[in-house]
């Protein structure tokens, strides 16, 4: 196959950024779309010239790490799959292929497809979490999940905390990132304690962060490689609710 | 270099309970004077960070990665062991203990075992009080699977994404921490050399990977939580950036590196498929449970699987080792499946796999069952070949996955640096030389949570410490030789990538030191490494400068580590003229091809001491005493 490639190169988070374009020969349909970049890269390096700096670590789409705005969508054109799941064999010889980060407000870029996802990090910070110190917990038995509960939990855990969601919405919500975490913990016994001070906390660090408000585009859902549903988000809010009349009013 | 493997006196059940009592205590008051690094964020990095963070412990925690949940450990899929005996199915400490002693082929540490195995249970109780979400029975008691090299169903699990489950627990954890303020989290910033002052670990030297810039950190202690070293195959099952670097830094100052040649082979992984592939991926373990693994009778059968009829089919797992079956342990498993291939029989295009067959089990539990166990295995599975393994049976293959061998460490995990401790998959400790299918995880959280929160206290209460910060000459010094390394990459300016080297290094390993090793294999891979080595320090290319972000220049100083690593692999792997476990000398099998031991003459742990660049290493031994397992030539038959 051969395609051409159009990628967002920018030096640094201060500098100007553009696209370049880049004929891509020899490249075959077996090929993970990371793989084609690599070898695009070593071909740059070969000429002296810079590799596209994207990020990337596991690439079985679980890490999170990889992530590019491919054709206008957020982790190309494959649903329900990460940058990294993506094969060749989804294109087409002579496609024109055009790369960028994910833009959004929260995620300054720092180099050409790398951003800055630091804010999801800080809105865990603010309350997604249960606490609990080493050593203090009851036997795992002793309370009993319905099985319905426990799978929910996990639907909402698989949540990669990729940023495409944020990515992919048009006011650069982080509702859907944040409605995984809250909807997983909520689904649980063990998670009701901090129940609504964790929404309400991790809500207010998500505006503090930049994040936009959700205006229930479904974006992020179509984006999403893991198919966190929109539901989560109606959790969310119903838990926000109760946080404001009760533990925010407490407060 | 004198050894001190400091195992308590008295019955094994009870070395540990003693040993937490006989440790001294540092103070509620006094333990936020005490400053931590933890270099890491996998499971057990993360769980070590929260857990002394909790303790009241200044904590500074260190990734590469963007964010300390990527760590390599989220990758992990089938589950955790643990000694719960849930299913009432006969398993208990010591079987657990049992288990591994004999799956690690008997090249591990009884105590260090023992310990691991009681430990287990309290690991699961604390996932689930954190929110993980577990498989779970209808009735709401958590499920269990079974994991190769047992007999017992112990492993618990989160579908196929454990690894990921727990990790974010645990990660979780580390973020109420970083918000207490207990915690400071430096993400994007990787570990370049370790400081040793009045021979103790005082600290380390950094790169800040977004803007190059170089820089110290002082502490009264030092924790590696690195991870292992497989990419030094280059071809793995690892994430991408799993690296020797820390390990190997450490070992350059004073870290005695043990058994780097117990290297773990994995036998269900995808086959490769073409020479510009990057990774290999993992089909988890726990497809074993239900799929079965067979190849054609015949060498050379083109037919498809499905026009294959079941008298000329070979279900060799079965067939060798009636009692364990397809669940033999993963070196058994591993070299049985090359045999196949070798002999002819390999399946695919490229004739180099094996079959990992699900048609029996969708037959008797019903697709749906099966998706609900293996759903998202099965998807990747699909994603990466293009075939729906619901209707064609899996093409698998072994691939490097997992190192046993890593720091040498103590029954406290301190290495031979005081001061500089080692967890997780970085350290040698628990697996012997073949690991058990779960038991990474759990061995990672056991240190994690559960024992270097108190080992570490031993130490800080026992040692004087002069007061040391990062103005200290010993940090000036080892930042310039860093800085100078740094240069030096730069500055060559060739012609090659850094994967070339890497891939090419990697062949030579795969070949000569992988799934069997023998001597002259060995002695040509040893001559062939410098060579290699030579050529990168002649001839690579690194783009970009030091002052910013530059991938290039990362993976360049990694596989300059590999480079140089490479070789005490191969010398461990000829010294050890035996096979055991993981490590298969063609020299040394039994009449029917499995691997044969010489405990009159390595039952030890072979301890690499650095001697100075351009000299041999020195050899340390570490004898293995086994008194609750007896010493027995493995069967799973
Ligand atoms: C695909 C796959 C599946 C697996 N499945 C299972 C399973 O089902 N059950 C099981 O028990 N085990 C499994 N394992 C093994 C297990 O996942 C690992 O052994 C374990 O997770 C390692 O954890 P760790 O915390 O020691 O290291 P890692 O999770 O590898 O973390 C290493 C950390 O160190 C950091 N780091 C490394 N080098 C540097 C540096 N120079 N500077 C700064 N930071 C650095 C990284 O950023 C990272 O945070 C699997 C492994 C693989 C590859
Ligand atoms: S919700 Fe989906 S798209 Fe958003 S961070 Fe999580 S996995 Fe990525
Ligand atoms: S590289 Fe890990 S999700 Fe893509």
């Amino acid at each position: 196959m051969r395609i051409a490639l159009h990628v967002w190169r920018q030096v640094n988070a201060g500098a100007r950024g553009g696209f370049e374009r880049y004929d891509v020969p020899g490249i075959t349909e077996h090929m993970s779309f990371l793989e084609m970049l690599d070898v695009v890269n070593e071909r740059l390096v070969e000429q002296g010239k810079e590799p596209i700096a994207f990020e990337h670590d596991c690439r079985e789409g679980i890490c999170g790490s990889c992530g590019m705005v491919i054709n206008g969508e957020p982790h190309g054109p494959v649903r329900r799959v990460t940058a990294c799941q993506l094969h060749m064999r989804s294109f087409a010889d002579g496609d024109e292929i055009w790369l960028e980060p994910w833009r959004a407000r929260a995620f300054p870029v720092l180099k050409d497809l790398v951003v800055d996802r630091s804010a999801l990090d800080r809105i865990i910070q603010a309350g997604g979490y249960i606490s609990v110190r080493a050593g203090s917990a009851p036997d795992a038995n002793a309370i009993l999940i319905p099985k319905r509960n426990a799978d929910m939990a996990f639907d909402a855990a698989t949540c990669i905390g990729c940023g495409a969601c944020v990515a992919a919405c048009p006011n650069g919500s982080a509702m859907l990132f944040s409605a995984a975490k809250i909807a997983h913990l909520a689904a649980i016994p063990q998670g009701e304690p901090e129940r609504f001070r964790r929404a309400y906390q991790m809500v207010a660090q998500m505006d503090a962060e930049g994040f936009g408000s959700c205006t229930n585009h479904g974006a992020c859902e179509v984006a999403c490689p893991k198919e966190i549903s929109i539901d989560f988000i109606a959790t969310l809010n119903r838990d926000l609710v109760r946080a404001e009349l009760g533990w925010g009013a407490e407060r | 270099m004198e050894l001190r493997a400091r195992i308590p006196a008295g019955p094994i059940q009870q070395k540990w309970d003693t040993h937490r009592f006989e440790m001294k205590l540092v103070s509620p008051a006094n333990k936020r004077k005490y400053d931590i690094i933890v270099v890491g964020s996998g499971l057990a990095g993360a769980s070590a960070s929260a857990t002394l963070g909790e303790l009241g412990y200044n904590v500074t925690c260190f990734c590469f990665q963007d964010s300390p949940r990527r760590a390599h450990s989220i990758a992990a899929q089938g589950g955790i062991n643990a000694a719960k005996n849930y299913q009432n199915d006969g398993d208990s400490v010591y079987r657990l203990f049992y288990d591994t002693v004999k799956g690690g082929d008997f090249r591990s540490r009884e105590a260090n075992v023992y310990r691991l195995a009681e430990i287990s249970t309290a690991i699961i109780d604390q996932c689930v009080a954190q929110g993980v979400p577990f498989a779970r029975e209808y009735g709401g008691q958590l499920a269990n699977r079974s994991f190769g090299g047992a007999q017992v169903s112990r492993t618990f699990y989160a579908r196929g994404q454990t690894g990921q489950q727990l990790l974010l627990g645990a990660y979780q954890a580390l973020a109420r921490e970083v918000a207490e303020g207990t915690v400071k989290m430096y993400p994007w910033t990787e570990l370049l050399d370790i400081v040793v002052v009045d021979g103790r670990a005082r600290g380390i030297v950094v790169r800040d990977l977004v803007s190059g810039k170089i820089s110290s950190h002082a502490a009264h202690a030092v924790v590696l939580a690195t991870g292992g070293y497989a990419n030094v195959f280059f071809l793995s099952t690892n994430a991408k950036g799993c690296n020797v670097t820390a390990t190997w830094r450490a070992y350059k100052r004073g870290a005695a590196f043990a058994n780097p040649c117990f290297t773990q082979i994995h036998p269900t992984c995808i086959p490769q498929a073409g020479g510009y592939q990057s990774k290999l991926t993992l089909m988890s373990e726990s497809l074993r449970n239900d799929g079965r693994i067979w190849v054609p009778e015949k060498p050379g059968d083109n037919r498809p699987a499905a026009q294959i009829p079941e008298s000329e089919r070979d279900y060799y797992l079965e067939r060798i080792y009636p009692s364990f079956g397809n669940l033999t342990p993963r070196d058994v498993a591993s070299r049985r499946a090359r045999e196949m291939v070798d002999s002819g029989r390999g399946i695919g295009q490229e004739r180099n796999g094996v079959y990992l067959d699900f048609r029996d089990a969708i037959q008797r539990l019903g697709r749906e069952a099966v998706a609900e166990r293996y759903g998202n295995l099965f998807d990747m599975y699909r994603q990466i070949t293009g075939e729906n393994p619901y209707v064609v049976p899996m093409r698998i293959y072994p691939a490097p996955h997992y190192t046993m061998g890593g720091l040498w460490v103590d029954y406290n995990l301190m290495s031979t640096v005081p001061g500089l401790h080692v967890i997780g998959e970085a350290n040698f400790s628990d697996h012997g030389a073949n690991r058990l299918g779960a038991s990474a995880l759990m061995q990672g959280l056991a240190d994690g949570y559960f024992i270097l929160p108190y080992t570490i206290g031993d130490y800080l209460a026992q040692a004087k410490f002069d007061p040391v910060d990062e103005s200290h000459a010993a940090f000036r010094e080892v930042e310039l030789q860093v800085e100078a390394l740094t240069k030096r990459l730069l500055d060559v300016n060739g012609s090659s990538s850094v994967d070339t080297f890497h891939r090419e290094l990697g062949r030579v390993m795969w070949d000569r030191c992988g799934m069997s090793r023998n001597e002259s294999g060995l002695k040509e891979a040893l001559a062939k490494i410098p060579e290699i080595r030579e050529r990168f320090w002649r001839d690579v290319r690194v783009t970009g400068t030091g002052e910013s972000l530059n991938q290039e220049l990362e993976r360049a100083g990694r596989v300059a580590d590999f480079l140089e690593f490479a070789e005490l692999i191969c010398v461990d792997a000829l010294d050890r003229n035996e096979s055991c476990g993981g490590h298969f000398r063609e020299e040394h099998q039994t009449d029917d091809g499995e691997a044969k031991r010489d405990d009159d003459r390595f039952a030890h742990v072979s301890v690499w001491e650095y001697t100075g660049r351009g000299n041999a290493p020195a050899l340390h031994k570490e004898p293995l005493e086994f008194e609750y397992v007896q010493l027995a030539q493995r069967s799973y038959k």
